[in-house]
């Protein structure tokens, strides 16, 4: 068994839009609310092949689409700072800040480097030990345990010259955020399975609880997002709300406690700024106290940063919250593309933006 | 962004595994995780092992799935980008 291809049969999936079809009686908005699940939505064509009544909307999972404008200048500036590395993932190299990228500061000469693993940031602080190593720290719950464990590396070495810039964000408070605004319009979701491969399933319980949606956390290749969307269907039809997890060979109720225990001995919640949706209370995780001297913010004393708007003409906000579709935007293909993003969904191949232009999904919604 | 690779444990040593990736070769922090035996597949992400999958549940998702018709041959493909 490799995992991978048993989970793309064409014939499974054939099946499985067949059942869907005969539950699908009644319109139904569905939010995949991870960037992961958005992108194979789009890789392999899955909204063709639901029934026009299940509407597939696309939410706000992708942490390089959120981080605000003004922690990518800081970054920048960061970058810039006596005897830096930077170090970055590939994907946020490309996100435009207010006046540049860290790419194109990279081109300036900023000593800016891509890497797959806080775990590289680290060698490097090892093998310079004369310089000081900063990894833009950014990702959910999936990412911010093995970032607040480079930091207990760091600790446990004396590896005084590596900090960490945390951007972390979490995703219970943006989707209660979502439920909670007033033009909400969303029936049920497909919750995220890696991030759930972390918390377990039950942090999405109160989706299911005090907001009566129906919660499904879901695998990443298409039979898993078609089942998945089968089992909203049934638990509609049954008049239930409840988390009920398609991703069983991965997720579990409890999660990871080891990964859990390292978020919380290294990281604490704290307001965050969301591109697009505001300052979301107790969204980001920052670096505790006692680990300041792994925590560029302190080390560097960056102090507050004053919070910058996005583009006026950009509808993220709505797109995010599924009250709008990326067609929808005025400046969607035009003024932003993915080469000259404007807005945070057009940032990262797992925004929704993104993906329905690299797909071509724009040319079908405008006939 | 969350992007999660299984990957089968070859070799052990102390926090650092050896793993294969359809045929590639390469190391994964298991920190993360407790413990952790060759053979075990796991669920990798920037580096670390956050889960291993189990082959029981995979088989029994299958399973379920193919109660709903004969398996026939034929995978879905990526659409191409433009």
């Amino acid at each position: 068994m490799k995992y991978l291809d048993e989970f793309r049969n064409g014939e499974l999936a054939r099946n499985l839009v067949r059942e869907i079809a005969v539950l699908a009686r009644d319109p139904i908005r569905i939010m995949e609310i991870c960037g992961g699940h958005t992108h194979v939505i789009f890789k392999y064509g899955i909204e063709k092949m639901l029934p026009p009544q299940i509407k597939l909307i696309h939410g706000p999972g992708c942490p390089v689409c959120v981080t605000p404008l003004e922690r990518v200048n800081v970054a920048i500036d960061l970058a810039w700072e006596k005897d830096v590395i930077f170090t970055t993932f590939a994907d946020m190299i490309r996100v435009p800040g207010t006046r540049s990228s860290l790419q194109r500061e990279k081109a300036r000469g900023a000593d800016i480097r891509m890497v797959y693993s806080s775990l590289d940031a680290l060698e490097l602080a090892r093998a310079n030990p004369e310089r000081r190593v900063i990894f833009f720290a950014i990702g959910f719950e999936t990412t911010a345990p093995t970032n607040a464990m480079s930091v207990l590396l760091a600790r446990s070495e004396g590896l005084d010259n590596y900090s960490i810039f945390s951007n972390h964000v979490l995703v219970p408070p943006a989707v209660r955020a979502i439920l909670e605004a007033p033009d909400v319009r969303l029936d049920a979701f497909i919750a995220p399975g890696h991030v759930s491969l972390v918390t377990g399933s039950r942090i999405f319980q109160f989706m299911a609880r005090e907001f009566g949606r129906p919660v499904v956390v879901s695998g990443f290749e298409p039979l898993d997002i078609l089942q998945s969307i089968l089992m909203i269907l049934r638990q509609r039809s049954a008049g239930r709300s409840a988390v009920e997890n398609q991703y069983r060979r991965a997720v579990s109720e409890e999660g990871n406690p080891k990964a859990q225990a390292v978020i919380d001995t290294v990281l604490e919640p704290c307001d965050m700024r969301w591109r697009g949706l505001g300052v979301i209370p107790g969204s980001g995780l920052k670096v505790r106290q006692a680990f300041a001297r792994h925590d560029a913010e302190q080390v560097f004393d960056l102090g507050e940063f004053p919070a910058l708007s996005d583009p006026k003409a950009c509808e993220c906000g709505q797109i995010l919250r599924g009250v709008k579709s990326p067609w929808e935007c005025r400046v969607f293909g035009t003024a932003c593309t993915p080469e000259r993003p404007l807005g945070a969904c057009m940032v990262s191949s797992e925004g929704a933006c993104s993906a329905y232009y690299q797909y071509g999904r724009h040319q079908i919604e405008s006939v | 962004m969350c992007l999660v690779i299984p990957a089968r444990v070859k070799s052990l040593e102390g926090d650092i595994a050896t793993v294969e990736i359809s045929g590639v070769v390469r190391k994964a922090s298991v920190h993360l995780l407790e413990e952790v035996a060759l053979g075990d597949y796991l669920l990798i992400h920037a580096g670390f092992a956050l889960g291993r999958l189990d082959e029981k549940e995979a088989r029994e998702t299958l399973r379920l799935l193919e109660q709903m018709g004969e398996l026939e041959e034929g995978s879905l493909e990526p659409i191409p980008t433009e």
